[in-house]
């Protein structure tokens, strides 16, 4: 018992900063993102990897938050919803999301795009049969999908044009 | 009061638009509820029953309380007073001392943080003196002891009532062919993905402010003054941004209550986020409806007369269940021209989650077995399903049989829309074995018509604030749910005043700040708080027209707001709006109106008729298309036609979401969404438990499942509703439960009459075909319900005058006649 330390410091790499952080080591990475960074963005569904509302990008690859031990993130890049607009313009996938009507309640609106990032930037020429894979695991009550769909093709369509 | 100017065109009205709230939405900047944190929270935790029924003997909670970091513990001796929604329904205490299912709180511990508050559950010996359970309906009506409530009809019946609209025997008798079925429809759950929230803190003044994600922070307001008897005008409720509502947050909850408490006993801000699970044993979900189905027809397809029973499982509290229990019957008649209606209904009390609103409230029930029983009609009459519903529609502004006023409708239109859309008549009948298309139609209330507590008070109120800098500040206490409360409310404050939605600053939701609204239920919000924001918006337009006209030397009506500008139709120059709100303030003083909305009164007066009546109704038509694997009974939806008569569309962007979102929560609920329960084996107490309270267990429709939806919104606009603007929320998930199951009759030649329909169930009613026998899988018989002898009400049609006759009374005077 003695040897488990009531909190433990590590440095993280949160949404391009160098952030060091502090906190019981039980926790999760979804805690302390939410509970000790008050980086609140990401949610929380179930906290049992089932429901994707807390994916975020750990160096780049989608993890749902929820089920990573934030012991194992020491020095790691972690991405957030909040890092994710340019200055005060959206991200085009937040704009796409907005405008489109892929967000209706919001609350899984974080880990979905947080999905969509990961996959449009491996892969801006994106099927529609890819997005819908990729975002299966992100479940939303509110829009049926079919827009959220859309937003992100549409956000691939500018990320593309971006890119050219 | 609800025109649009004369001589203007809609500007806001009926344009795209990124909704109000989009942007935090996006950005992860919104806050929920469970964001929220003060300086020296605390955390709470309830300690919840494993037992389904049982008498709470005695609490210890020493141990607990003296557990480091713990700074309170609650129990029942701390909550004398009960709580309900419903002035009948009264039945909650925050925490109980008689357990009515599994994971209802007996106990709740406020600590330093979560981790600590949940060890200390632990350290709480309760003793519990368990009594025998109360399964299902059925088992309810068998066992009118233990009783679960000491209030209700009798026994284990929580409500029953029997109506009837006319001499329905009568005219079943005349009828040339009587239809009989019994249907089931499965209890499932809102399944929010934001998990109820709660933070309470005493405020600098002294007041009790609690931040709730709430649907009706008016109700609470009210449930929490209740429990802690303390003046309403000393509480403050904020609901904030709900994570996805569908009714599962419209009750009062004992969370909330607990929190409140605590946070006025110690002094210092007491926060809860309940667990996935615990928002399962929350529920307040769809009954389980068990429904027989009696309906006569002529010959050459017109209803003459139908009896409707319904039994619903209530669960182990009252919730909203009186009214849903109406709601399983009184909107039935309004979709199809019906002469005649027998309605009888009965909820029952059982030792499971309480179910109450969700989506459609009580009515998708029986419109699922209408639906069904209509496509058998059809199938007899050899009619067409699609040409048969077209000869009954009722007609706008008729009354019903049980005294609705059915008002403007477009259920026509939406049948020829998905009808054509889908190729129908192409298709219906003629695709191979294994492909079929199924129709079905629907009705939704566009605000319910009576307060949930009796009062003649406004149901809406709105108040702008405007001032020299432009900006005008719209207050409502109407609550953001996600469906686009708050971006109806810029829309009819922008439409009226001429400006851009990016001009209007809501505020919402706050029962200390904006007038109050009922709530976000019964797809009230767009119709009642829009029809309270028109006549603000108008009456502020007014002081400004008043203002600039005296500038400008021409008459105020002749003044036209449009694109931010004040202008006379001589001259579109005009003035800036900005321009116009400081001559106005010059002019009056500070700017600003209220506006506010009571709906109509309901032409039916016998006692219940309160139930049903709205300013308005929505009506649906849908096509749904499978595939049936005749091997696996695997359903496969490729695409879902829907029409919706939405009167007016207020933001396409949203309505088509609404649209989507409701056809993905009726599929989702036809294949597969379950509350599911199961006793444990007799050595574990043969208590009955939740099957299955996690998002793993409990299926939903992802991204990959969801068919092509092709929206299609009919635009009729109706005179009660702002600019002509009806309810979406609600509606367009009514028609899909029943256009799947007649769709898989017209790919295999089975009946499915339960929700949901599951692969099992088609192969094991394939099987009953390839016997020889009735290819039906469904509930075999209706049990045997004392319900009482009905009101009697004569019909519109008949010469009634909306109130209760004697039945015999009526009889004998006709006799006299002969």
């Amino acid at each position: 018992m003695n040897a488990v330390p009531d909190r433990v410091h590590l440095r993280y790499v949160v949404n391009g900063e160098d952030t060091p952080v502090s906190f019981a080591p039980y926790k999760t990475l979804l805690e302390v993102l939410r509970e000790d960074l008050d980086l609140t963005g990401t949610k929380h569904g179930c906290e049992l990897g089932e429901c994707g509302a807390c994916t975020v990008l750990l160096d780049g690859q989608p993890v749902l938050s929820c089920l990573v031990l934030a012991l194992e993130c020491g020095g790691r890049r972690i991405e957030t919803i909040e890092g994710l607009a340019r200055g005060p313009e959206l991200h085009p996938l937040q704009a796409a999301f907005a405008d489109f009507g892929g967000s209706q309640c919001g609350y899984c609106t974080p880990g979905v795009i947080m999905t969509a990032k990961a996959l449009l930037d491996q892969n801006p020429n994106v099927t529609r049969d890819q997005i819908r894979e990729a975002t299966a695991g992100n479940l939303c009550r509110c829009t049926g999908y079919l827009q959220i769909t859309e937003a992100i093709e549409d956000a691939a369509r500018v990320l593309r044009a971006e890119r050219k | 009061m609800n025109a649009p100017t004369p001589g203007k065109k809609l500007e806001v009205v009926g344009k795209p638009r990124r909704r109000v709230d989009g942007r935090a939405k996006v950005t992860g900047a919104l806050r929920f509820a469970d964001d929220l944190s003060l300086p020296r929270m605390l955390h709470c935790k309830l300690l919840r029953s494993p037992h389904p029924h049982a008498i709470v003997e005695q609490v210890n909670v020493e141990r607990a309380a003296a557990h480091p970091g713990v700074y309170l513990v609650l129990t029942n001796k701390d909550f004398p007073v009960p709580f309900g929604i419903m002035p009948v329904a009264v039945d909650e205490y925050p925490l109980t001392a008689h357990v009515r299912h599994v994971g209802d709180p007996v106990a709740a511990v406020i600590a330093v943080d979560e981790q600590t508050a949940d060890d200390a559950l632990r350290l709480i010996e309760v003793r519990y003196r368990p009594l025998k359970t109360i399964s299902d309906p059925i088992e309810a009506l068998d066992n009118p002891e233990p009783r679960i409530h000491e209030y209700g009809e009798r026994g284990n019946i929580h409500r029953n009532q029997s109506y009837e609209f006319g001499d329905v025997d009568e005219a079943l008798a005349k009828s040339d062919h009587v239809f009989e079925d019994v249907f089931f429809y499965q209890g499932n759950t809102h399944l929010p993905m934001e998990q109820q929230a709660t933070l309470a803190n005493l405020e600098g003044d002294g007041k009790l402010l609690v931040s709730s994600s709430t649907q009706n922070p008016h109700y609470l307001h009210r449930q929490l003054a209740r429990v802690l008897q303390i003046p309403e005008a000393r509480i403050r409720v904020i609901a904030s941004p709900n994570g996805g509502g569908f009714g599962g947050k419209c009750d009062p909850a004992n969370h909330e209550m607990v929190v409140a408490k605590a946070a006025l006993v110690l002094g210092r801000p007491v926060k809860i986020g309940l667990t996935r699970e615990e928002v399962f044993y929350q529920h307040r979900g769809r009954h389980p409806v068990l429904m027989k189905m009696r309906t006569g027809v002529t010959k050459d397809g017109k209803l003459t007369a139908m009896h409707l029973q319904t039994l619903l499982d209530g669960g182990g509290y009252g919730s909203h269940g009186p009214a849903s229990t109406f709601y399983t019957g009184v909107l039935t008649p309004v979709t199809y021209e019906l002469p005649r209606f027998k309605f009888e209904a009965c909820r029952t009390f059982t030792n499971k989650p309480a179910c109450g609103p969700k989506r459609g409230h009580g009515t998708p029930q029986p419109r699922f077995g209408q639906e069904v029983q209509l496509d058998k009609i059809a199938e007899k009459l050899k009619m067409d399903p699609a040409e048969l519903r077209l000869g009954m529609v009722t007609k706008a502004n008729s009354l019903t049989a049980n005294w609705l006023n059915v008002g403007s409708t477009a259920l026509d239109q939406c049948i020829r829309e998905v009808v054509s859309r889908s190729k129908w008549k192409d298709r219906y009948r003629k695709q191979q074995y294994g492909r079929g298309l199924g129709l079905a139609c629907s009705t939704y209330m566009c605000g319910a018509g009576l307060p949930i507590y009796w009062n003649k008070l406004p149901h809406s109120g709105v108040q702008l604030l405007l001032d020299r800098s432009g900006q005008v500040t719209v207050y409502c206490g109407a609550t953001e749910i996600g469906q686009g409360s708050d971006d109806v409310l810029a829309t009819i404050v922008a439409e009226v005043l001429g400006i851009d939605t990016g001009l209007v600053r809501c505020v919402t939701g706050d029962t200390g700040i904006t007038p109050v609204d009922l709530g976000s239920y019964s797809s009230r919000v767009t119709i009642m708080m829009g029809n309270a924001a028109v006549q603000a918006a108008e009456r502020v337009r007014a002081q400004l027209a008043d203002a600039v006209a005296e500038k400008l030397e021409v008459l105020p009506g002749s003044l036209v707001f449009s694109r931010g500008k004040v202008f006379h139709p001589g001259n579109a120059d005009g003035i800036s709006f900005r321009e116009a709100v400081e001559m106005a303030e010059s002019k009056f003083g500070t700017i600003g109106a209220v506006g506010s909305y009571s709906p109509p009164k309901p032409p039916g007066r016998y006692k219940g008729s309160g139930v049903g009546p709205s300013p308005a109704y929505s009506f649906s038509a849908c096509v749904v298309e499978v595939g049936v694997d005749p091997k696996t009974g695997w359903i496969e939806v490729p695409k879902i036609w829907i029409a919706h008569d939405i009167g007016r569309t207020l933001n396409p962007v949203l309505a088509r979401g609404q649209v989507i979102g409701g056809v993905y929560m009726g599929l989702s609920e036809a294949l597969m969404e379950e509350q599911a329960f199961r006793r444990l084996p007799e050595k574990l107490s043969s208590a009955l438990v939740h099957k299955m309270p996690s998002m793993l267990e409990y299926k939903s429709l992802t991204a990959l499942d969801m068919p092509e939806v092709d929206v299609a919104l009919i635009e009729d606009p109706d005179p009660n509703c702002p600019f002509g603007a009806k309810e979406v929320g609600q509606g367009p998930l009514l028609p899909v439960m029943p256009a799947l199951v007649n769709a898989i009759f017209d790919a295999v030649g089975v009946r499915i009459d339960e929700i949901p329909v599951t692969p099992d169930k088609v192969l094991r009613a394939l099987e009953l075909k390839s016997k020889g026998l009735a290819p039906r899988v469904g509930p075999d018989h209706f049990p045997s319900v004392p319900y009482p002898e009905p009101v009697y009400v004569i019909t519109p049609e008949e010469g009634g005058d909306g109130k209760e006759t004697k039945k015999e009374a009526r009889k004998r005077a006709a006799a006299a006649v002969v």
